[in-house]
């Protein structure tokens, strides 16, 4: 059984389940950049506390789930949203869903995902993909960040369902439900208000860790990682930020790209000349970001390694900070109508 | 970034899909694009697995030197700790790190053997001598 669906892809998978499964139920206007912005999903966070895969966390993008949560709820769309404790419960949900006609989200570990290389498979288990057939034992799968559809067999899907260790999906699908027909009006409030959340959360988080405080803070910190932890560990830690910044499905500059082409395509709703400049600010900061990133390898390389070299990196995210900083403020003064 | 600037350096995800990045096009208008890889990417990835290669080759050494069992040896090449381990296997803690003993480990049933096994992707003669399976 092969439900009517399209496969898209897109630069992040979150993005890409939210822009498909909406289509699906005849948003026609949604796209990649739209749902990225709607959900308010630009984001910075170090936190220093916690360690994933032995280095520090570090997020460009808010928490999972939140893009489709909000982009939904901001477009009035109802959703239908499920964890499981059995693994036979969970399967035969899904599988009456597909009956029903629903292509379904699927929250995945990648550590099993055999469809994935080898060297992409860590313990990351916010992955997202789309469920929408199965054909004798193979399940249909629309996973975002491929080219092309691809297929796992029911064992390999429940083991990516019930991947283990943080942020466990515990078998998680969820759907969005046919509601009323989205108006251009309803697309051009959920703008509106996914800018001013995510003005919120990149300005107005307190304590240091969060938003553009928290770029800044890092800036300051990566200054001091090799004192602090030797050059090899510090190159560790460098390595695992470009990763987070560059790695399957950022789209390029920790998603400041994205989010610039948000704001451009939010124009064609809102005609205010001041969305296409700050666009430009958004680029300014992917670029700057980029160029970081070019210094960081530069370190975790070997090829460059002193303490001037630190400071440098650190001082890049200074910078980004200062862009975003004035990025977002030019956001929260604009005047709606 | 430029359209034109978008890298097209052949990474392991390259060879199987090409990513979408956002870049401009002439016009300065954001359009998707594909990328087969970027070698600061690359070269990121490349220095987590080589730092993870190292702790299994130290982990080997260990086992052949009769100071930690073979599962000491899969849990690093499967990038696990104790408590991700016991989350996957159904094992408390505190069994997993007598299992870590040499002489508590040959003595484990193949039942139990079976548990690790599957979790590492082996059957339990593999996980017995540290085969690693190709597939």
């Amino acid at each position: 059984m092969e439900l009517n669906f399209n496969h898209i892809q897109a630069a992040h998978c979150e993005n890409g389940v939210t822009t498909s499964l909406l289509k699906n139920i005849g948003v026609q206007q949604i796209t990649e950049p739209l749902a990225f912005g709607i959900g308010a999903g630009l984001f910075f966070v170090y936190v220093p506390f916690i360690k994933i895969n032995n280095g520090p966390a570090i997020a460009f993008r808010t928490l999972p789930g939140l893009i489709f949560k909000r982009t939904c709820k901001a477009l009035n769309i109802p959703v239908i949203r499920k964890k499981f404790s059995s693994r036979e419960k969970a399967e035969a949900f899904l599988k009456d869903r597909l009956t029903e006609g629903f292509p379904v989200g699927c929250q995945v570990g990648v550590y099993y995902l055999t469809y994935f290389p080898k060297e992409y498979r860590f313990h990351f288990n916010a992955h997202n993909i789309i469920v929408y057939g199965q054909e004798e034992d193979n399940y249909l799968i629309s996973d975002p960040v491929m080219e092309t559809p691809t297929t796992l067999t029911s064992y390999e899907l429940e083991r990516v369902r019930f991947a283990k260790g943080a942020l466990a999906p515990k078998g998680q699908l969820y759907y969005p439900v046919k509601g009323k027909p989205v108006t251009d009006e309803q697309i051009k409030r959920a703008i509106k208000s996914g800018i001013e959340k995510n003005v919120r959360n990149m300005l107005s988080i307190p304590g240091p860790i969060a938003g553009v405080s928290g770029i800044r803070y890092t800036g300051n910190k990566i200054k001091k990682w090799r004192d602090k932890l030797g050059t090899k560990q510090a190159g560790l830690y460098l390595a695992q930020l470009v990763r987070m910044q560059e790695e399957i499905g950022t789209g390029g500059g920790g998603f400041r790209y994205i989010y610039a082409a948000f704001l451009q395509e939010a124009y064609a709703y809102h005609q205010m000349d001041e969305l296409l400049e700050i666009s430009k600010q958004f680029t300014q900061s992917g670029d700057l970001w980029r160029t970081a990133a070019i210094q960081a390898a530069g370190i975790y390389k070997g090829r460059i390694g002193s303490q001037e070299d630190f400071n440098a990196m650190g001082n890049y995210l200074l910078e980004i900070a200062e862009i975003e900083k004035e990025a977002f403020t030019a956001l929260k003064k604009l005047k709606w109508h | 970034m430029k359209k034109e600037d978008v890298p097209q350096d052949l990474s392991a995800l390259g060879k199987i899909t090409k990513e979408v990045c956002y870049a401009t096009d002439s016009s300065g208008k954001y359009v998707a694009e594909l990328s087969q890889g970027w070698d600061v990417k690359i070269t990121a990835l490349d220095t987590a697995w080589k730092d993870i290669e190292g702790k299994v080759a130290a982990a080997r050494q260990k086992v052949l030197n009769n100071e930690a069992s073979p599962l000491l040896f899969f849990m690093e090449l499967g990038i696990m700790d104790i408590s991700l381990l016991a989350d996957y296997t159904g094992f408390w803690k505190w069994q997993i790190k007598r299992h870590l003993k040499p002489e508590v480990f040959k003595k484990l049933s193949d039942k139990k053997l079976q548990r690790y096994a599957e979790v590492f992707n082996v059957n339990v003669e593999q996980l017995k001598n540290m085969q690693v399976n190709g597939a």
